[in-house]
């Protein structure tokens, strides 16, 4: 074939992102093949893998991908999803790839965003019928959505865009525009999560750079910032990466799910649920101090766990809890009333997986955690396999919740009523 | 080269592998094949052989060339419109080649030393010690070393984004005179 002899050079133009944030050690001395062998680096403090224990069950770990095509609606293992009785789980919309975040507008349109992919969805509504459609492309990992007054905000990996009356262009939606962009580029949680404040405000992480390091200054902390993409100030720091957040619904206080270290061993650290009640202040422990009381064994030396805001609750080891919702509808019984649903994606860095489920959280008076407790499982199956990864949730004016799960593309309801209460 | 013949070249082979769906599998693939390596191996510069490689990460790469999130000629324009079901086939039927051979020969001390560095940063766990991968994280062993090389200067330049941030986060430490090394072990590594 003629074009296998040609010396075509990829093209990369528009793929290149700023590399000027990156916080390690460019040692590229551009030497051409052959040259002799480098030095070996010094021991890397910069690496998911770091310290990846040299043992053959270790050597079997690897990140888990969702697949990169959805599941048709009737392959969706629905049926396989448990909830407690009274409650019914039910297809919502199907056919959208990594869906992960959601916001719903004014008018009802619920937006579902990506990480692994480039877009945004939209479902809508045609007589009951759901109708998917891609509403956005060419995105650079959108994990982040928020909604408010007609305005549909986009947290990319490192911008801050909004598009204003996007319900009623959804057919031919304008350009973001971009509000806020002071971000850094890494890649490693780079990924955000969006959310609006009590305040007004948008409340958004910058993550750790990497797996365990010590972060620049930059790093490893939640932000808020105006409407308008003005007046940023550091929220809470030491946060290694923040993947959902919500706001007590009396307190107002921010409560987040922090995913926690690898590779320091199968049980340790747990997952944590944080809340901030000193905004600015307070320090929630990375890299030095993992689940709040386990000083990291190359970062702890000195302070330890010293000065560190204790998480709410321990949520179990790499079972990556990702979105949260306190619940004020009135749909369900009153025990669930101002009580906190968290989706826990899931372990990787586990040889027995953990997580791939809905807990639900009852708390105290005072906004600390009294228990926790599977609400919704099966996501995880016994043979060790995921058939689904829940991810954020959502509560419609219904008081039904909507849950995405970004392994088969889709997004369920979760409703409640007495008459699906079956003497069991 | 003109850019002119080369777009004429890319047309004809769009053309050519956007099939009538009456073809066979085999019949659609034979356009990819030609660039790859009909037995698995490739002999062309800064194109990987396919033999061996895991379904699941080609699968993973399919999607993201037609869906131009990997940027390269001349695959975004010669994935463009496909299906994920033809995509699957395509996956399914190039895992099943035979893989490719190590380069033969090899700098004994070079290949120890770069073992050595590609242990220190852990390319043997995800990538497993016979760097065959697994599912999602694909065979690197025995893959041309002038497109490892390529590949992870990419990565590390940002030109390439991983499905997630794995490589870009594993990279971060490491420059370009060790991608250099990295890619000679690979390619010889048996």
């Amino acid at each position: 074939m003629a074009l296998c002899s040609m010396s075509w050079k990829p093209v990369l133009a528009g793929a290149v992102v700023g590399l000027l944030a990156l916080p390690v050690t460019l040692s590229a001395q551009q030497a051409a093949p052959g040259a002799a062998p480098a030095p070996l680096p010094s021991p890397t403090t910069n690496s998911v893998l770091m310290d990846a224990p040299k043992n053959p069950a270790a050597q079997k770990l690897a990140p888990v991908a969702p697949p990169p095509i959805a599941k048709a609606a009737d392959q969706i293992p629905l049926s396989k999803f448990h909830v407690p009785n009274g409650f019914k789980l039910e297809l919502y919309a199907s056919g959208m790839v990594n869906a992960r975040s959601l916001a719903r507008g004014d008018k009802g349109t619920i937006f579902v965003s990506t990480r692994l992919l480039d877009r945004i969805y939209a479902i809508t509504d045609n007589n009951g019928k759901h109708e998917v459609k891609p509403l956005y492309s060419g995105l650079f990992r959108p994990n982040g959505l928020a909604f408010k007054n007609g305005t549909l905000y986009l947290a990319e990996l490192n911008k801050i865009s909004k598009i204003e009356n996007i319900e009623a262009n959804l057919d031919n939606p304008p350009k973001p525009v971009v509000i806020y962009d002071n971000l850094p580029s890494d890649e490693p949680h780079g990924w955000k999560y969006l959310a609006i404040g009590p305040d007004n405000k948008l409340y958004f992480n910058v993550g750790a750079p990497c797996n365990i390091c010590e972060p620049p200054p930059t790093h490893a902390q939640l932000r808020r910032i105006n409407m308008d993409g003005s007046g940023m100030e550091v929220y809470a720091r030491g946060i290694r990466q923040v993947v959902g957040l919500d706001f007590h619904p009396v307190s107002h206080q921010l409560y987040f799910s922090e995913n926690q270290r690898d590779w320091l061993s199968e049980d340790l650290p747990n997952d944590k649920l944080n809340r901030v009640t000193k905004p600015g202040q307070e320090d929630f422990g990375f890299p030095r101090c993992h689940q709040g009381n386990v000083p990291d064994p190359e970062f702890g030396w000195g302070k330890g766990c010293e000065g560190v805001t204790k998480p709410l609750a321990l949520l179990g080891p790499h079972a990556a809890p990702l979105g949260i919702r306190f619940y004020t509808g009135g749909m369900f019984p009153k025990e669930y009333h101002n009580g906190l649903f968290i989706a826990r994606h899931g372990s990787w860095n586990k040889t027995k997986k953990f997580g791939g489920d809905i807990v639900f959280v009852t708390l105290n008076a005072n906004g600390t955690v009294k228990s926790v407790k599977p609400f919704i499982t099966g996501f995880l199956q016994p043979d060790n396999n995921y058939i689904g990864r829940p991810v954020d949730i959502l509560q419609m004016p219904d008081g039904a919740l909507l849950i995405s799960d970004d392994w088969n593309g889709a997004v369920y309801r979760l409703s409640y009523s007495k008459a699906q209460v079956s003497q069991r | 080269m003109s850019k002119t013949f080369l777009a004429a070249a890319i047309s004809a082979v769009v053309l050519a592998a956007i099939p009538a769906s009456a073809q066979s599998v085999s019949e659609k693939l034979a356009p990819c094949l030609a660039c790859h390596g009909e037995s698995g191996t490739s002999q062309n510069e800064n194109v990987p052989s396919l033999g061996g490689q895991n379904s699941y990460y080609l699968l993973i790469q399919l999607v993201l060339f037609r869906d131009k999130i990997r940027v390269g000629d001349p695959m975004n324009d010669l994935l463009k419109g496909v299906s994920d079901g033809d995509l699957q086939a395509f996956a399914d039927t190039i895992a099943k080649l035979p893989p490719p051979k190590p380069a033969e020969g090899g700098d004994a001390a070079r290949v120890e030393k770069a073992k050595a560095l590609a242990h220190q940063n852990h390319c043997d766990a995800c990538h497993r010690l016979d760097f065959a991968g697994t599912e999602n994280v694909p065979r690197i062993g025995a893959q041309r070393e002038d497109y490892l090389l390529k590949t992870l200067r990419d990565y590390k330049s940002g030109a390439r984004h991983g499905y997630d941030a794995s490589m870009a986060d594993v990279l971060a430490p490491l420059g370009d005179a060790d991608f250099i090394e990295l890619a000679y072990y690979l390619a010889h590594s048996r």
